[in-house]
C-alpha cells in the first residue's frame, strides 16, 4: 500500500511579518520557512502506519517554488521514502482551488490508497485544499482526525467535533486531515538527515500534469495589505466611571473608529 | 570562494535547534539551581543520533566533520542551553578523537558505537594541579606491570566524571627527566572510572553547575594495556591532533552563547521603557549590542574557516587559535553588553542572562587560556621568540 502526504512549506509563525513596498504582498526576504506543523502530524501518522507494517511506501507531495525542496528534504529526513514536487515555476497566483487541482492531477498517476494532510496550513488557515483534493479524486475524506487505525481495507478514525468525538469507519482509498494530539511528530535523526539526500525527488511541471498557469489562476486581486496597527495611545481618562466609559466610547468611535 | 552551507548543513542547524528549543531557559535555570545533570537533554540528542556526529559511519556514527560538529554545538548554545547543554554533547565529540585516529580496531569496535549511541559517557583528564598549562610537567605516572599499567597521581578540573564511564587520561610513562624531548614519554589511556583506587571529588565552581568538574585521585589504579590508546610515549602528539578541532568547537560554543545572550538583551532593549522610550533607542545601549553582534559574526566566520581547513586536511592551527581568542572574547562581550542592557534585572536569575554570563566566561580560561592562545599566535604565526 502506498501513502501520500500533502505537505506545504509555510513561513514560521514566529517570524516577524512585514508588508512589501507594493502594499499588496508580504515581504519574504527575511522569513524562515518550515513544514506546516499540522502536516508534520500527517507525515508522522503515515510513517507510523508504514512502521507498523501496514504500508509499503510513504511519499510526500507539494506544490511550490524551488525553495520548497528544503522542506521536502526535512520530510525525507523524517522518514518519507520519496517526494513528488510540482514546481510552480510561473509563481502563479494560484489559491486553494488551483492548488487542489494541481495536487489531484499529480496524485492521479500515483493512485495512493491512503492520503494524509494537515487539517490546515498555518499561513492562510484556509482548511480547503485536502478536502478539495478528495473531491477531485472522488474519494471520501474525514477532517480533523485525532485517532487513526487501519484495518483490512478500512480505516477507523476519530474526528474532533465541538464538545466531543465522532467515530467513523471508512473504506479506502480515502483522505484524512490530522489534528494535533493524534501523535507526536518525530525529529529527523542525524542518520536520516544524511539518508535524505539520496532519496528521490520527482519533479513535475504544470505541463507534465496537463495544466497551465491559466487553469489554476486564482482570479483574486489583492487591493491592499496592512498589518494591524499596534501602538499605545497613552491616554489617561478622568472623571468617575460613567464619565470615563463615555470618554472611552467616544475615543473608540470617533477618534479611532474601531467601533 | 563559497561561504554557503550545504542543504544538509542547513538542516543540521534547524533540526538541532528544534531539539534544543524543547528545553527552554527555565529548564536550564532549574538545572543550574539543583545541579541535576541534564540527562534528558543528552538523551534527546543521543536518540536522534547527534552524539555520533564525528564518529565514522563504520562505528555507528555519521562520519561528519568538525564543521558540522561546530554547527551542532553552536546551535545548542544559541538556544540558551549554554555550556550546561553543550558540554555533555562536547564530551562525546572531543575525547573520542584520538580513539578514532589512533585506536586499535578492537578499541574502536568496543567503544565508538557505544559513545555514538550515548550508552557510554566520557571525560578527559589532562590538567594537573602542579603542571597547569605546561602539560609536559604532568606527573601522574603509569608503570607497566605485566599486562597492566598501574597509574598513580592526581588530576584537576576533570569534567563530567560524575556521569562518565571512562576518562581519556594523559599520563607520563617515562619521567620528564628521562626523556629526550619533554613532549615525549606521555601516553593516553581510556581509563575505566570504576577501577579500584580512584577517588573523585567535585569542585564548587562559578557556573555550569549541572555539569561537574572534579579532582581525580589515582592510587595504584590497574589499567589493562588494552586501554592504551595509540603508541606508548606518543600520547601528547596523539592528543595534539585533536586540539585544533577542540578549539574550534569551544569557539563555536562561545559564539552560540553570545548569540543567545545578545538575543535576550535585544528583546529587553525593545521592551523596557524608561524616560518614555525603549532603552534600545539610546545609542549607549544600542551600540554595545550592535558592536557585540559584529564581533560574534566575525568570530564565527573564523570558526567556519578553521573547521573547513581541518576537514579538508589542511593546517588550521592559526585559524583555530584566532577563532578561540576572538570567540571567547566576543561571546563574553555579548553577554556582558546584554547584562548591562538588563540593568538591575541583569543581576536577577529570572532573566537568565547572568547564567550565560557566568558560563561563557569559562572560554577565556579553558580549554586553553587567551594568553596561551596568544602565545601560539605570537610564536608560530608572527615568528616572535617563545616567551616561556
Ligand atoms: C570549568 C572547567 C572545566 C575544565 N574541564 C577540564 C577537563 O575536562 N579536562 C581537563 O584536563 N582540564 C579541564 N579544565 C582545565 C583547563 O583546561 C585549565 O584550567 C586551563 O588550561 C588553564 O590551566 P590552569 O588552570 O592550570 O592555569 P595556569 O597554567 O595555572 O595559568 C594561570 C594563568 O596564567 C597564565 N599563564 C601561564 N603561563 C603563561 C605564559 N607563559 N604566558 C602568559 N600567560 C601565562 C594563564 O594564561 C592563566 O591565565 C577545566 C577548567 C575549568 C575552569
Amino acid at each position: 500500500m502506498k501513502i501520500a502526504v500533502l505537505m506545504k512549506r509555510v513561513p514560521d509563525t514566529a517570524s516577524v511579518f512585514k508588508i512589501g513596498a507594493d502594499n499588496k504582498s508580504v515581504e519574504t526576504d527575511n522569513l524562515k520557512y518550515v513544514m506546516s506543523p499540522y502536516d508534520e502530524h500527517a507525515l508522522e501518522e503515515a510513517i507510523q502506519t508504514k512502521e507498523a507494517g501496514k504500508a509499503d511506501e510513504v511519499f510526500v507531495i507539494t506544490v511550490g517554488p524551488d525553495a520548497a525542496k528544503e522542506t521536502i528534504r526535512t520530510a525525507l529526513a523524517m522518514g518519507a521514502d520519496r517526494a513528488v514536487f510540482v514546481k510552480d515555476d510561473a509563481a502563479s497566483d494560484t489559491n486553494c482551488k488551483g492548488t487542489a487541482m494541481i495536487l489531484a492531477a499529480a496524485l492521479k498517476t500515483e493512485a495512493p490508497e491512503l492520503i494524509f494532510a494537515g487539517k490546515q496550513a498555518v499561513d492562510d488557515d484556509a482548511s480547503q485544499v485536502p478536502e478539495r483534493v478528495a473531491e477531485l479524486l472522488d474519494i471520501p475524506h474525514a477532517s480533523v482526525v485525532t485517532s487513526f487505525e487501519l484495518n483490512d481495507g478500512t480505516a477507523l478514525v476519530e474526528r474532533e467535533i465541538e464538545g466531543g468525538h465522532y467515530k467513523m469507519e471508512m473504506a479506502l482509498p480515502a483522505l484524512f486531515t490530522t489534528q494535533k494530539g493524534i501523535n507526536t511528530p518525530r525529529y529527523p535523526t542525524l542518520p536520516n538527515i544524511m539518508k535524505a539526500k539520496k532519496k528521490e525527488i520527482k519533479e513535475l511541471t504544470f505541463a507534465d500534469i496537463g495544466l497551465s498557469a491559466a487553469d489554476v489562476a486564482s482570479g483574486v486581486t489583492i487591493e491592499e495589505m496592512a498589518l494591524p496597527r499596534q501602538d499605545r495611545l497613552n491616554k489617561i481618562l478622568d472623571g468617575d466611571n460613567d464619565e470615563r466609559v463615555a470618554q472611552l466610547l467616544s475615543v473608540l468611535r470617533e477618534e479611532e473608529k474601531v467601533l | 570562494m563559497d561561504f554557503g552551507l550545504s542543504e544538509e548543513q542547513e538542516m543540521i542547524r534547524t533540526q538541532v535547534r528544534q531539539i534544543a528549543d524543547a528545553f527552554d531557559l527555565e529548564y536550564w535555570r532549574e538545572r543550574d539551581k539543583t545541579k541535576e545533570y541534564p540527562q534528558d537533554f543528552l538523551d534527546a540528542f543521543a536518540k536522534a543520533g547527534w552524539l555520533g556526529i564525528a564518529i565514522p559511519e563504520a562505528y555507528g556514527g555519521a562520519g561528519l566533520g568538525t564543521l558540522e560538529a561546530c554547527l551542532l554545538l553552536h546551535e545548542i548554545c544559541a538556544s540558551g542551553a549554554g555550556t550546561s547543554g553543550a558540554s555533555p554533547v562536547h564530551f562525546s565529540i572531543f575525547p573520542p578523537m584520538p580513539i578514532i585516529k589512533y585506536g586499535s580496531d578492537e578499541q574502536k569496535q568496543n567503544y565508538l558505537p557505544k559513545i555514538a549511541s550515548g550508552e557510554m559517557n566520557l571525560g578527559f583528564s589532562i590538567t594537573e594541579p602542579d603542571a597547569g598549562t605546561d602539560t609536559t610537567r604532568i606527573s601522574t605516572f603509569a608503570a607497566r606491570d605485566g599486562d597492566d599499567y598501574v597509574i598513580t597521581g592526581k588530576k584537576v578540573w576533570s569534567s563530567n566524571l560524575q556521569h562518565a564511564d571512562r576518562t581519556l587520561i594523559l599520563v607520563r610513562t617515562e619521567p620528564y627527566e628521562a626523556v629526550e624531548r619533554k613532549t615525549l614519554g606521555m601516553s593516553l589511556f581510556l581509563m575505566d572510572l570504576k577501577s579500584e583506587g580512584i577517588t573523585i571529588r567535585e569542585i564548587e565552581k562559578l557556573g555550569r553547575h549541572c555539569v561537574d568538574s572534579n579532582e581525580l585521585f589515582m592510587d595504584s589504579v590497574r589499567v589493562p594495556a588494552t586501554d592504551l590508546i595509540g603508541e606508548e610515549g606518543r600520547g601528547f602528539y596523539h592528543l595534539l591532533s585533536g586540539l585544533n578541532p577542540e578549539r574550534l568547537l569551544v569557539a563555536a560554543e562561545a559564539v552560540g552563547i553570545g548569540h543567545a545572550g545578545l538575543d535576550l538583551g535585544i528583546r529587553y532593549a525593545k521592551e523596557r521603557i524608561v524616560f518614555n522610550r525603549p532603552i534600545g533607542q539610546n545609542q549607549g545601549i544600542q551600540f554595545p549590542l550592535a558592536d557585540a553582534y559584529t564581533k560574534l559574526e566575525v568570530a564565527f566566520l573564523m570558526v567556519m574557516k578553521g573547521a573547513w581547513l581541518y576537514d579538508n586536511d589542511m593546517p588550521c592551527g592559526e585559524e583555530a587559535n584566532i577563532a578561540k581568542i576572538r570567540a571567547a572574547e566576543a561571546g563574553f562581550e555579548a553577554c556582558d553588553a546584554s547584562l548591562q542592557t538588563h540593568g538591575g534585572m541583569g543581576y536577577a536569575k529570572e532573566y537568565h542572562i547572568e547564567r550565560l554570563w557566568r558560563e561563557v566566561r569559562l572560554f577565556k580560561i579553558a580549554p586553553i587560556s587567551q594568553e596561551m592562545a596568544l602565545n601560539y599566535v605570537g610564536e608560530h604565526v608572527l615568528g616572535l621568540p617563545k616567551s616561556y
